[in-house]
């Protein structure tokens, strides 16, 4: 059990250490989108009734963040250290693959949750936001920073370099984030790419996730928890027999 | 006694390479235990099997009786390995380095023994350093001591001293030595023989992924080597006949006789004052690894 501590501890310190990079960049980032979309589309786009479309937007983008950032943790932290071979320092001591995945994982979750926090504390006080069932906020945020963070333990051990890890992350990871409906309900979108944002698990964290804000989602929020819920145990149980079979980590 | 490392018909092939084929080896707690062979003899495959950062096609593994990786919690916590490649994390200090390891074990609170193997490496001024700002054989050391957090029974070291000078590379294996007497098991692999031949109670030479020759260090010298004077005559003499017969020559005038035992000198000197030959200059050659190496390797 202290041994998974450590590895959380070390992890979590790890992109503590360097925030600026890590926690302020994304944020910036963040506000940023917000800037530009809401000053062009402000008139244009209304979601829903009687909620202006820079609203709409923040809780989108809260996510987003929260997903990118811990995919970002787990896959850079592992790609680093394979390619400087200091994961052997993780590999000699008696911790079991169980414990490794958990801290890798709750860490991402974690680093996600600061920056989606920090993207919040950035606009709440210039957008008009509610708060109609904080729970499934909460939930979200952590099925998916989880989600993201496995996909980023199976992206770091998977890559050898940083180009396939950039690969991984521009081919799959943005395209999921962008199809998503972080800009716009996927009402608005063709029917295609309708169809298409419909079997993209991110959909329903963002959508889950803005039903918290607004009490209004395309969806459900209890279908989007199962969809979630699912996909999350079918990576979690993917990541583990991954590490139990020791690929790419103990060759 | 007890087997410290016990390997039993080991294999690991990568992709064409035949890196273990088929190694059995024991070590008993308490050895100072020499692995030796040329590069690419599988010693950095084997030692990260019995590690459990590879996974062997074929056979077992155990530290301590603790089979790696049935047992792997119970078989990492009696072993310490300092690797072969300098690696560190630029994130932390050598402390925090040492405090995350010992954490990695379970094991809290470990100051008091991280600061007295800080002292032991010459590393306490370099205490709060990042890893980034130290040298590469300060570096070496952080390694070695990250290995030791956790007091493992059981060290294995792969090219400790490989790029680290001199005067560390005494340090180092003073303190290897005290942990030996301590009745840590050592093993230790290295390219300066003379080192193994001193530091090593017994060896094993590793060949194409076989282990090509075992025994106790004197046995293997015994075997393989001998004394031999060399002698340089004046005016590129030659030697009386009956020397000739058993000497070797390697220049005009110079020659090698192997020697039985020391007692053969007075004879040999004698012969030559009768033969009317003055000595240059000669040389004593006592048996040393480098003959043995060569010879196991020539011969496997
Ligand atoms: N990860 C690997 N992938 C492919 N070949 C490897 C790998 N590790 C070692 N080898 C090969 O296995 C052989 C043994 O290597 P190694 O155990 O490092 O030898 P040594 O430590 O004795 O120099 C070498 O031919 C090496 O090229
Ligand atoms: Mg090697």
């Amino acid at each position: 059990m202290h041994g998974f501590r450590t590895l959380l501890y070390k992890e979590v310190l790890r992109f503590w250490k360097v925030g600026f990079q890590t926690v302020a960049a994304p944020v910036l980032t963040a506000l940023l989108y917000l800037l530009v979309f809401s000053h062009t589309l402000e008139r244009q786009v209304r979601v829903y009734e009687n909620l202006s479309y820079t609203s709409f937007l923040v809780p989108g983008l809260i996510m987003m963040s929260v997903l990118q950032n811990a995919f970002a943790n787990s896959s850079s932290s592992l790609i680093q250290s394979k390619v400087t071979g200091n994961i052997i320092f993780v590999l000699l001591p008696p911790l079991s693959y169980r414990e490794f995945f958990s801290a890798y994982v709750l860490a991402a979750v974690l680093r996600g949750a600061v920056v989606g926090f920090g993207v919040w504390l950035g606009t709440c006080w210039m957008v008009d936001l509610q708060y109609a069932a904080p729970w499934w906020i909460v939930v979200f945020t952590l099925l998916g920073g989880g989600i993201l963070g496995a996909l980023g333990v199976i992206a770091g051990i998977w890559a050898d370099k940083f180009d396939q890890l950039a690969a991984f992350q521009n081919f799959i990871i943005m395209p999921l984030t962008f199809l998503s409906g972080v800009f716009f309900s996927i009402h608005s979108l063709p029917a295609f790419w309708h169809g298409l944002s419909r079997v993209n698990p991110v959909f329903y964290m963002i959508d889950g996730f803005r039903y918290g804000f607004f009490g209004r989602s395309d969806v459900s929020p209890w279908i989007s928890f199962a969809v979630t819920a699912c996909f999350f145990l079918l990576l979690a149980a993917a990541t583990l027999r991954m590490l139990a079979r020791g690929y790419k980590l103990r060759g | 006694m007890n087997a410290a490392i016990r390997v039993r018909q080991v294999a690991k092939r990568y992709g064409k390479v035949q890196a273990l084929a088929g190694v059995d080896l024991d070590v008993t707690s308490g050895e100072f235990f020499g692995l030796l062979g040329p590069n690419g003899a599988g010693k950095t495959t084997l030692i990260s099997a019995l590690a459990g950062l590879v996974r062997p096609d074929q056979g077992t593994l155990e530290v301590m009786g603790y089979d790696v990786i049935r047992q792997y919690r119970d078989a990492r916590r009696n072993l310490g390995v300092v690797p072969q490649e300098l690696v560190f994390d630029p994130f932390f200090t050598v402390r925090e380095t040492l405090r995350l390891q010992s954490g990695y074990f379970g094991i809290r609170h470990n100051d008091d023994w991280i600061d007295e193997i800080l002292a032991h490496l010459d590393l306490t001024p370099k205490a709060d350093a990042n890893m980034r700002a130290l040298s590469g054989g300060m570096k070496r050391r952080v390694l070695v001591a990250q290995a030791l957090v956790h007091r493992p029974p059981v060290i294995v070291l792969d090219e400790p001293t490989a790029g680290v000078d001199v005067e560390l590379r005494q340090g180092l294996w003073q303190f290897v030595r005290r942990l030996n007497q301590a009745g840590h098991t050592i093993v230790l692999t290295t390219h300066y023989l003379e080192e193994a031949e001193t530091l090593c109670g017994r060896i094993a030479m590793m060949k194409a992924g076989r282990v090509v020759a075992l025994d106790t260090t004197a046995n293997l010298l015994r075997l393989h080597s001998q004394h031999s004077l060399k002698i340089r005559l004046a005016n590129a003499g030659a030697l009386p006949e009956r020397l000739a017969e058993r000497a070797k020559s390697i220049a005009p005038g110079q020659f090698v006789l192997p020697l039985e035992s020391y007692d053969e000198m007075g004879g040999i000197f004698a012969a030559l004052q009768a033969a009317g030959l003055s000595i240059d200059d000669f040389d004593l050659a006592k048996p040393d690894l480098e003959d043995v190496f060569v010879a196991v390797m020539a011969g496997a």
